[in-house]
């Protein structure tokens, strides 16, 4: 499978502001993302995930290195809109995102602005928002949403560009269980089904669970790279990190420290129960 | 125990008499304890922002009473203007709120406005400062200059410097990762014990108010739904879920291990889980 997203030797330091230092935040980074993954990025406040992110579309360009969006020099000026077509950004607050005042007219912003024609965006709207679950709700005002409902009206205003990757951080944070639920299961379904890339940015342990590629990133280095199962059993290293397991991997660590022989990579209440249960009849 | 805070059936309508008009709150009772930590859940739009602002006097109920210590809080202008220092709130991105030139300034803002002395601002600015791990050479930077998690704690001790009986935070802990997440916890924690205050929280995490709190308020459409300690509350999973509420994992994992057939009780935290599984085991040990 090819990359959509290769980063290498990526180094970055914020610009000096008021006589201030800039902070570097990245010295030498190599990762790729393949083509129709479903990723998610975790660590800890600061640890550079969202200047990682802001890289994917240029909206930060790199100090060293390179960033390569579908093949595309993120830092070659006369691409960006390229870049930006390619790869779909949704943020945390869904009210900083939202510009229109009508559903539909919101989700329309983007595809007008590149300048795709009438009957064509008319077409996107009304897929976009099919996608998201929305479209009952496409004459309605925003503002008058849920945070869930307007966080997929953001997702629907990204995949009205028919982006091929999506990068989203922490679309969640703000969002009541419902909403995560909601938001989650149509990120999940627009990977499985639209083949779109997805590359999460959460500090929800159970989301990146959800993920089939997690990548665990510490002061600017990755410290962990694998499947969802490969990463959250090793939780000395994600404590030690400040980062936690899904509660599910929590409880048999726990165990296992009082001396009893229990698997570290339950990630679903399912597979620990089943894990549990066959612990308790030996 | 005498209660600090009391709701008597509030009410409130936002927008009377125009085409939006909307009932936000609907004859809600509850009181809290001095001391005692509550936490209140309940999908978006479910009222709880209205009714944290209720309890401070940020806004007037449209019929129903709030009393503290006794009092209602409308019942005369002074009182209302004390009820906003006794009664502390902490909104969601709290940090988007700091606006002087460092962390100490910041801090004394509240107990300024209140007329304290210098020296008892100086004594409650270091005290909350304390409380949240600020350290001193901390209190004389640009509280832009901090990181996400500090600036939230700076915007949390502003707050604490009004020493309120009763603190109440909306999403203390949304955005940040597991480590700040229980520091601010930790704060709010080490902060009732010292003062004996009460707490009230909001929060989407049904894992952190299974932890944490004696009680729990869930609100759904305006109304106040259960109130009753967390153990009480997650035994009703079905209506938490169709209120667009969730349980805390390890109470999931139970009840699929109840279903596979192990005579397990409910739990909601991990402790608990570690406590009542080495009892199964051990009791079948001896068996």
């Amino acid at each position: 499978m090819e990359d959509i997203i290769s980063v290498e030797h990526l180094a970055y330091v914020y610009p000096d502001l008021d006589g201030q230092k800039g902070t570097q935040v990245f010295e030498n980074l190599n990762l790729t993302i393949e083509s129709g993954s479903f990723v998610a990025i975790l660590g800890t406040n600061g640890c550079g995930k969202s200047t990682l992110a802001k890289h994917f579309n240029s909206i930060l360009l790199p100090s060293g290195g390179k960033v390569y969006v579908d093949g595309i020099d993120t830092s070659d000026l006369n691409r960006v809109m390229a870049v930006r077509r390619c790869v779909g950004m949704v943020f945390q607050n869904p009210d900083n995102q939202i510009v229109a005042n009508v559903v539909e007219e919101d989700v329309a912003f983007g595809p007008e602005n590149i300048g795709v024609a009438a009957p064509e965006i008319r077409r996107r709207v009304d897929k976009a928002l099919k996608q998201v679950g929305m479209y009952e709700y496409r004459e309605h005002a925003p503002h008058l949403l849920s945070g869930g409902q307007k966080q997929r009206v953001a997702i629907a205003g990204v995949i009205a560009l028919e982006p091929k990757c999506i990068v989203l951080d922490e679309p969640t944070a703000m969002l009541d269980p419902r909403g995560r639920r909601d938001v989650m299961e149509t990120v999940e379904k627009l990977n499985r089904e639209k083949g779109i890339t997805v590359v999460l940015i959460t500090h929800h342990m159970d989301e990146a669970a959800q993920a089939r590629r997690v990548i665990v990133l510490d002061k600017g280095k990755v410290a962990a790279d694998g499947t969802p199962k490969q990463v959250f059993s090793q939780v000395e290293m994600l404590h030690k990190l400040g980062l936690a397991a899904p509660d599910s991997v929590e409880l048999c660590w726990a165990l296992r420290q009082k001396g009893f022989d229990l698997p570290l990579d339950a990630l679903t209440p399912e597979e620990c129960a089943q894990a549990l249960y066959d612990w308790l009849k030996t | 125990m005498k209660p600090i805070l009391q709701a008597e059936d509030l009410t409130f309508v936002y927008s009377i008499g125009t085409p939006f008009e909307h009932k936000a709150l609907d004859g809600v009772s509850f009181s809290i304890n001095p001391g005692e930590f509550v936490g209140i859940i309940g999908h978006t739009g479910s009222g709880k922002s209205t009714l944290m602002q209720q309890l401070n006097g940020l806004l007037k109920p449209t019929s129903g009473r709030v009393l503290l210590d006794g009092q209602d809080i409308w019942s005369d202008k002074k009182f209302t203007r004390e009820a906003r220092f006794r009664v502390g709130l902490v909104f969601q991105y709290p940090e988007y709120q700091l606006f002087e030139e460092t962390v100490y300034k910041d801090i004394a803002f509240g107990p300024t406005n209140m007329g304290l002395s210098r020296e008892e601002i100086d004594r409650r600015v270091r005290e909350a400062a304390g409380f949240v791990g600020l350290t001193e050479q901390q209190l004389e930077v640009s509280p832009f200059d901090l990181s996400g998690g500090q600036k939230r704690r700076v915007a949390i001790a502003g707050v604490i410097a009004m020493e309120p009986e009763v603190l109440i935070l909306d999403e203390p802990t949304a955005g940040l990762d597991p480590i700040g997440r229980a520091e601010i916890l930790g704060n709010i924690q080490a902060y009732r014990q010292a003062k004996n205050a009460a707490i009230l929280m909001v929060s989407h995490s049904m894992e952190d108010v299974a932890r944490l709190t004696d009680r729990l308020l869930v609100m759904n459409g305006s109304k106040l739904v259960m109130d009753a300690p967390p153990s009480q509350v997650f035994e009703h999973v079905r209506e938490l879920l169709d209120m667009g509420l969730s349980i805390p994992q390890v109470t999931q994992v139970f009840l699929r291990l109840r279903e596979l057939g192990a005579d397990v009780k409910n739990v909601y935290t991990i402790e608990q889980a570690v406590f009542e599984l080495l009892r199964l085991k051990e009791g079948k040990g001896h068996a």
